[in-house]
């Protein structure tokens, strides 16, 4: 029989070499994860310590599998009582009445005290393979959860039977077609206690728990997945009001649509250093800086400006309770009470160490699916390193990041810094995934703080690189251009008193200017002057010589005649005398 | 109930046996359980027993009831309180501790 069985199934898988099919469980992320779900009409070991989610998983497994995908399901339950079953079904947002009543589920509680039942020779567990057919039947089931089975090892003693029963039971459970999760118990080195993973060979899927810095996560890893590509990691994953959530490590992909579209930061200043436009809408900003640089209040800004625009923010908040810090903006002259009241913003405030980092991540994830904003503020995210390791806070904020960028949500990211570190060094994680990165910094000079503002880089558009002062005033946050001399950046009052320094200096140089002109006017007519009295004397010179001239000529002209009256008078030659006097 | 006290146990004096014996199809296991039983009570218990056999092939629904894995399955359902015994019932000592018929 045995034999004959086992000729079936090789000869089986050889011949028809069927792609393995899969049946997807609805779990959000394990689909994913196993490429499709778990092996059809197989069965499935789900291991794990006591309270890692086994029982959920399965339950999931069945619910997801009646509701979604119309394959009704067969609870066998050993540990729990069908009050309690319902208690936890309904935790999870499942209606176990519901489900039976329309025939989607059918439930059956095995019960068994080891204190009443005795055992006198050869039996085998034809009454449960009775019991499992009848559930089945009774709904035309597909799926099947045994949880968990190996409570008959306590309960009843002779283990060489079971051990045989139990290879029956699996291979019966194949030849009936119904795809089953059978739950286990975690072992001392070993997956199951009482090693039923030698029966699963097809499917083996861990569960477990940790605590790191007293947070508890949850984790899954598939550890076995016969004749299939599978997830290999160990993958993170929540247990909330809808269920199972498990969070692929690794990222989503880089496929989303990037958006030519631009919006406000809420500063005017700012948008002109980005380009004149602003941020693009769909983009990641990470604004870090040490403690009290105004990282909050600049995402404020940004925030306030969505909401005028009438569109709906989320902020999420590890520092400040939402009254906290509506008071303190509304101090910088920006009142974000009457978004909150309108609904445009919503504000989640917790701290890191509230849950476990996926926890957040999926919270977040559920609150954004349900709010669906454009803006989304995280304050900070450096806050998560306590209660993770940087690797997981980096990983777990690419996963955030594009989640927002594959729904076209605007994300702002604080960070902050730690004080005398290299700012630009310990956001460098982080910075990779950031599309625009200001950065907001003490410039500590003459005994006086102030903050100056960069944008360290900002991907798709030409920016400013140019450090700006930054101030925070009751009207809010304005940018003011620094000085910038031979001394150094000034802010501040250094600033001002450079300033001052340079209206004196230009005011000096101004009257410089005035007399050196005054000097020269008079110098001009000092020398208009002076050529008078030249061309004055000249011409009193020129008439002089003139006058001279006229006279000697006359005086010839009159010599002249004189000679030719003295040659007439002598009788000469006229032609001889006559030359010079004409 | 109002009869003497018997030296064995006094569950023995009780008026009425019902016992149960759940098989599931005619197995070599459920006739030899069977038949082991017709013995046992014959021996034991002449005259005031009742035997039920539940086949839960046919009524796979009639397992719940008594919670049964084990084929195949002695139910005591009187007296009270019940007792269950899996097996074939080949083991007579046991069989007999089981049912209160012997002190355990």
């Amino acid at each position: 029989m045995d034999a004959y069985d086992s000729s079936v199934v090789v000869g089986g898988t050889v011949k028809s070499s069927d792609v393995l099919h899969k049946v997807p469980t609805g779990i959000k992320g394990f689909d994913e994860i196993t490429v499709g779900g778990l092996p059809k009409g197989r069965a499935t070991l789900v291991c794990g310590s006591a309270g890692t989610g086994k029982t959920v998983f399965a339950m999931e497994f069945l619910v997801r599998g009646a509701v979604e995908y119309g394959e009704p399901g067969v609870l066998i339950a050993f540990e729990e009582t069908s009050t309690e079953l319902a208690q936890s079904f309904a935790s999870l947002g499942f209606d176990l009445q519901t489900l039976v009543a329309r025939r989607l589920l059918a439930l059956d509680f095995v019960h068994v005290e080891r204190s009443e039942i005795i055992e006198t020779g050869d039996y085998d567990l034809n009454g449960l393979f009775v019991r499992i057919a009848y559930a089945i039947d009774s709904v035309g089931a597909k799926r099947v959860v045994i949880d968990s089975l190996e409570t008959l090892f306590s309960a009843l003693g002779d283990e060489a039977i079971l051990r045989s029963e139990f290879r029956r039971l699996f291979r019966w459970l194949k030849e009936r077609g119904v795809t089953a999760i059978i739950t286990g118990e975690r072992g001392d080195g070993t997956l199951t206690r009482h090693g039923i993973e030698e029966y699963v060979s097809d499917c083996v899927i861990l569960l477990d728990q940790r605590v790191h810095e007293r947070v508890a996560t949850r984790y899954l890893r598939v550890v076995k997945y016969r004749g299939t590509v599978h997830g290999t990691n160990e993958y993170p994953f929540l247990i909330h009001e809808g269920g199972i959530s498990v969070v692929p490590v690794t990222s989503l992909g880089l496929t989303h649509q990037a958006s030519e579209e631009r919006m406000s930061t809420g500063v005017p200043r700012l948008d002109a250093m980005l380009g004149g436009k602003g941020i693009y809408r769909g983009s990641s900003v990470l604004v870090s800086g040490t403690a009290g640089t105004g990282k909050s209040s600049l995402a404020a800004h940004a925030v306030h400006a969505a909401c005028k625009r009438g569109e709906r923010c989320l902020y999420f908040a590890f520092e400040e309770s939402q009254g906290q810090y509506v008071r303190n903006m509304r101090s910088i002259g920006v009142d974000l009470q009457p978004w909150i009241d309108k609904g445009l913003l919503q504000f989640h405030a917790s701290r890191p160490t509230y849950f476990g980092l996926e926890m957040h991540l999926a919270s977040m994830q559920r609150t954004i699916e349900n709010f669906d904003p454009s803006l989304v503020v995280v304050d900070p995210v450096t806050n998560f390193a306590m209660v993770a390791t940087p690797f997981e806070v980096r990983s777990m904020l690419m996963r955030l990041v594009d989640s927002l960028k594959s729904r076209g949500i605007t994300g702002i990211f604080t960070s902050l810094t730690a004080g005398g570190s290299a700012l630009d060094e310990t956001d460098v994680g982080m910075s990779s995934l950031m599309d625009t990165w200001l950065l907001v910094q003490f410039l500590e000079a003459s005994g006086e703080r102030n903050r100056g503002l960069y944008v360290l880089k900002s991907r798709g558009m030409a920016h400013s690189h140019q450090v700006r002062e930054f101030s925070v005033s009751s009207h809010g946050l304005d940018l003011i251009d620094v000085y910038v001399g031979p001394s150094g950046v000034l802010t501040g009052s250094a600033r001002q008193a450079q300033e001052a320094k340079e209206r004196t200096e230009a005011l000096v140089r101004q009257q410089h200017t005035e007399r050196k002109q005054r000097e020269l006017a008079r110098k001009r007519a000092q020398l208009d002057a002076q050529i008078l009295a030249l061309r004055a004397a000249f011409e009193a010179e020129e008439q002089d010589v003139l006058a001279t001239l006229e006279q000697d000529k006359r005086r010839e002209v009159s010599l002249g005649h004189d000679r030719e009256q003295q040659a007439r008078l002598r009788q000469a030659d006229p032609s001889k005398q006559n030359g010079g006097a004409g | 109930m109002t009869s003497p006290v018997n030296a064995i146990d006094h569950d023995v004096n009780y008026e009425i046996w019902e016992l149960r014996l759940y098989v599931a199809g005619q197995t070599r296991k459920s006739l030899l359980a069977l038949s082991n039983l017709k013995r046992l009570c014959e021996e034991h218990l002449a005259g005031k027993y009742r035997i039920e056999i539940i086949d839960l092939l046919q009524n796979p629904q009639l397992a719940e009831g008594d919670q049964i894995l084990a084929i195949p399955t002695l139910v005591r359902r009187l007296p009270e309180p019940i007792r269950k015994i899996i097996g074939d019932l080949s083991n007579t000592e046991r069989v007999l501790v089981g049912l209160d018929i012997r002190p355990r």
